[in-house]
């Protein structure tokens, strides 16, 4: 499936921001059942100072504002062809150990909510099952809302407020998956919704990685495991490791955002 | 006349200058002979001398947890502790190994991990440890140097007998009083210095200079531009940071005068902002940059992690050098130094007790008034018990910490730390010391200084030499050969 991706993302602040950052993490790589046919990126009111690979293999641009903007735009627009497959991700490659995959971050801590869940899972001798029954119960417990309190929720709180976006179902998937033995980690990108073309935000979902098998997709929040209409663009251990933006800037100027997305089958 | 014997010896302990018997050691000979041609009271002038001198140029050293004391002078006594050239020689070679050892270690765990794979080393030693930053996976800095600058903690216990207590490959403090005391000592007594031959360690911030722009990043061209980061005025070594940076002529920066402009990251001048190629920084790695790890940090540098990894700027020491630190993974260091040299090590380290280890932990506690017992991530001799030296409820009440978290600790026997006397009002006393030679890496080799910091506990019979707790300091002499 060939997608189009247009993403834009706009800041406005009310006073000039003397200084700032922001750290993006949006370009996806072509791997197995996924090619990147093109992908740019274009900032507005502000300058790439650098590009790297972090541990992750994501791309990362850090931009600086132009001195004392009051509105900053970030825009990606790219060809993406992918592939359905049924998930599998493929076997960890790079210098990262396993363990770290296990590891809890804020984010994933585990909490008396989580260690009912934990307890409530029904395991069984095939991986896959217990995963997708694990993502069913997440969804069971945390049904799909937008009217969340605070956009960075621990899995804890995530269960305590009984309903959250898909970072949140991923985050207590990971927790959980990391508490049962899978080594586990956070998805952001880009989900093409066959209803329509403009999407509400960005897409994120968790990999597990299962014996044999390497890392394998959960779309919590859709019941399912990624297909051909899913662009995979950054990873990390929890939304902080793999954000699509996040920055840090000097003064006293409120933030408004806006977002505007288009996925579409070509 | 000096009488510097019988001294009031302690008995079981290594005596520097007179070792076990009453006559001088070969290296002390002629300091010996010098010093009973002084006078007491005239030396005990010179030390208030000394420390009037200390005073004025500003040498003072915070110490936390005394709210009186903000701002303290570190004692400084006058009688100096003397190496032999052959001595030295053993001891700058168990050095360099070591120090080549440990940043072939953090070349290793950031990346493949073969000593993992191996089996020398328990993936928990890397996994349970907050020191290790995924950030540095895969990541190589500019010139493959890991560690520096480093500050190896020794301590001696006979004629032929060092051993290392602690690494220090994170930011080792004190080498602006190795290079203060050897000044005030050439200031207040030429005379001797030109009766004994003196390695000299007046070089070291021209060493250092020449280390750190040997490890320059990619993006620097022409004559590289050195800063020394701190996180302020406030900090208790701030003295030394501004120091050394006035040494080695390096800019002093605190974050807020460091942005990222064009690539790099730049500090403001009165001509603009004016890029950094090595940044000896002295902030912590949890500090160092709020948009990758402490997100409340207001010390760091926004984004330096970033321009970093993109080859942008090189960071002394790197980051994630911090887990050579941790007492946990020194008791694996003979593995270490072996795994990546092929070698033995040449200098000991001290048997470990990991009380994470059930059978460790039970020998620990039963053995709680004998030994020393540490916190794993734990520096500056906070937190740590000295079983000969603590009181019964003392020992209790470091059992019930323990118990509680075993996994934090470890323990080592009490050492027979060697002494070296020090001026008193009644003439010359044995103290406990220990020193801490400083070493600087870059590609082109390992410079250890010939000397260091001795540090030493003033009061009789104590083992702890930690300014911050109330230890003093000494001029080092290497001799020549």
């Amino acid at each position: 499936m060939r997608l189009t991706v247009s993403h834009r993302t706009h800041y406005t602040y009310d006073a000039p921001v003397p200084y700032g950052l922001q750290q993006i993490r949006l370009r996806p790589k072509s791997r197995p059942g996924q090619i990147v046919e093109d992908w740019a990126i274009d900032v507005v009111g502000g300058q790439v100072e650098v590009t790297f690979e972090d541990e992750h293999a994501n791309t990362v641009d850090l931009v600086s504002f132009a001195p004392n903007q009051t509105e900053i735009q970030i825009t990606c627009r790219g060809t993406v062809d992918v592939e359905n497959m049924a998930g599998v991700v493929g076997h960890q490659s790079g210098y990262v150990p396993m363990w770290l995959f296990q590891r809890s971050t804020a984010l994933t801590k585990t909490g008396p909510l989580v260690q009912s869940l934990i307890d409530d899972v029904t395991r069984s001798d095939n991986a896959l099952e217990t995963l997708h029954g694990l993502s069913d119960q997440i969804l069971n417990r945390v049904p799909y809302s937008t009217a969340q309190s605070s956009s960075e929720l621990s899995a804890e709180d995530v269960l305590r407020e009984g309903r959250g976006v898909c970072q949140d179902h991923a985050h207590v998937f990971i927790t959980v998956a990391r508490a049962l033995g899978f080594p586990a980690r956070y998805v952001s990108g880009y989900l093409m919704m066959d209803d329509r073309a403009e999407q509400d935000a960005s897409h994120a979902w968790a990999e597990a990685n299962l014996p044999g098998l390497g890392w394998v997709g959960f779309d919590i929040s859709n019941g399912i495991s990624p297909d051909g209409r899913y662009v995979r663009v950054a990873t990390g251990l929890d939304y902080r490791g793999a954000a699509p933006i996040s920055g840090m800037r000097y003064g006293n100027a409120v933030e408004d955002m806006t977002v505007s997305l288009q996925v579409q089958q070509q | 006349m000096c009488t510097f014997g019988p001294m009031a010896k302690l008995p079981d302990f290594f005596d520097e200058m007179y070792g076990r018997g009453t006559e001088p050691r070969a290296p002390y000979e002629a300091y010996a002979k010098w010093f009973g041609g002084e006078n007491n009271a005239r030396l005990l002038e010179k030390s208030a001398e000394a420390e009037a001198l200390f005073r004025l140029i500003g040498v003072t050293f915070n110490v936390y947890g005394d709210p009186d004391a903000s701002e303290r002078l570190i004692p400084f006594d006058l009688v100096p502790r003397i190496i032999a050239a052959q001595e030295w020689a053993k001891v700058a070679r168990g050095i360099e190994q070591r120090v080549r050892a440990l940043n072939a270690f953090l070349h290793d765990i950031y990346h493949r991990q073969e000593i993992v794979r191996a089996g020398r080393l328990p993936a928990e030693m890397l996994a349970l440890n907050d020191a290790f930053l995924p950030e540095m996976i895969g990541m190589s800095p500019p010139g493959g140097i890991y560690t520096h600058i480093v500050g190896t903690d020794l301590v001696r216990t006979d004629d032929n007998e060092f051993y290392v207590l602690e690494d220090n490959a994170r930011t080792p403090s004190g080498v602006s009083y190795m290079l203060e005391n050897r000044e005030t000592m050439l200031h207040m007594f030429p005379e001797l210095f030109s009766k004994i031959r003196v390695q000299p360690v007046s070089q070291y911030p021209r060493s250092l200079r020449r280390s750190l722009s040997g490890c320059v990043p990619d993006a620097c061209s022409g004559r590289p531009t050195l800063a020394v980061l701190t996180p302020g005025i406030h900090n208790s070594a701030y003295y030394e940071h501004a120091f050394l940076a006035d040494q080695m002529s390096a800019e002093l920066v605190e974050g807020h005068d460091l942005r990222v402009v064009d690539g790099r990251v730049a500090m403001r001048t009165t001509q603009g902002y004016h890029p950094i190629d090595v940044l000896y920084r002295r902030v912590d790695d949890d500090f160092l940059d709020p948009l990758t790890f402490n997100p409340d940090s207001m010390l760091g540098v926004p984004g330096i992690m970033d321009v970093y990894r993109a080859g942008g700027i090189t960071i002394a020491n790197a980051p994630g050098t911090g887990i050579a630190d941790d007492k946990a993974i020194y008791s694996y260091m003979p593995d270490i130094v072996e795994f990546y040299t092929g070698e033995k090590a040449i200098l000991n380290n001290v048997p470990t007790h990991r009380c994470s280890e059930p059978d460790a932990l039970k020998y620990v506690l039963d053995n709680l008034a004998e030994l020393v017992v540490k916190e794993v991530h734990g520096s500056g001799g906070y937190g740590m018990l000295v079983g000969p030296a603590a009181s019964k409820k003392e020992i209790s009440d470091f059992r019930k910490k323990l118990e509680s978290n075993p996994d934090n600790y470890i323990a080592q026997p009490t050492l027979a730390l060697s002494t070296v006397p020090i001026l008193t009002e009644a003439g010359l006393a044995p103290r406990h010391v220990d020193l801490r030679p400083f070493v600087l890496v870059s590609p082109q080799g390992i410079e250890v200084t010939p000397g260091g910091l001795t540090r030493v506990a003033l009061s009789e019979g104590s083992l702890v030499v930690n300014s911050s707790q109330g230890g003093g300091t000494k001029d080092t002499w290497v001799l020549e050969e």
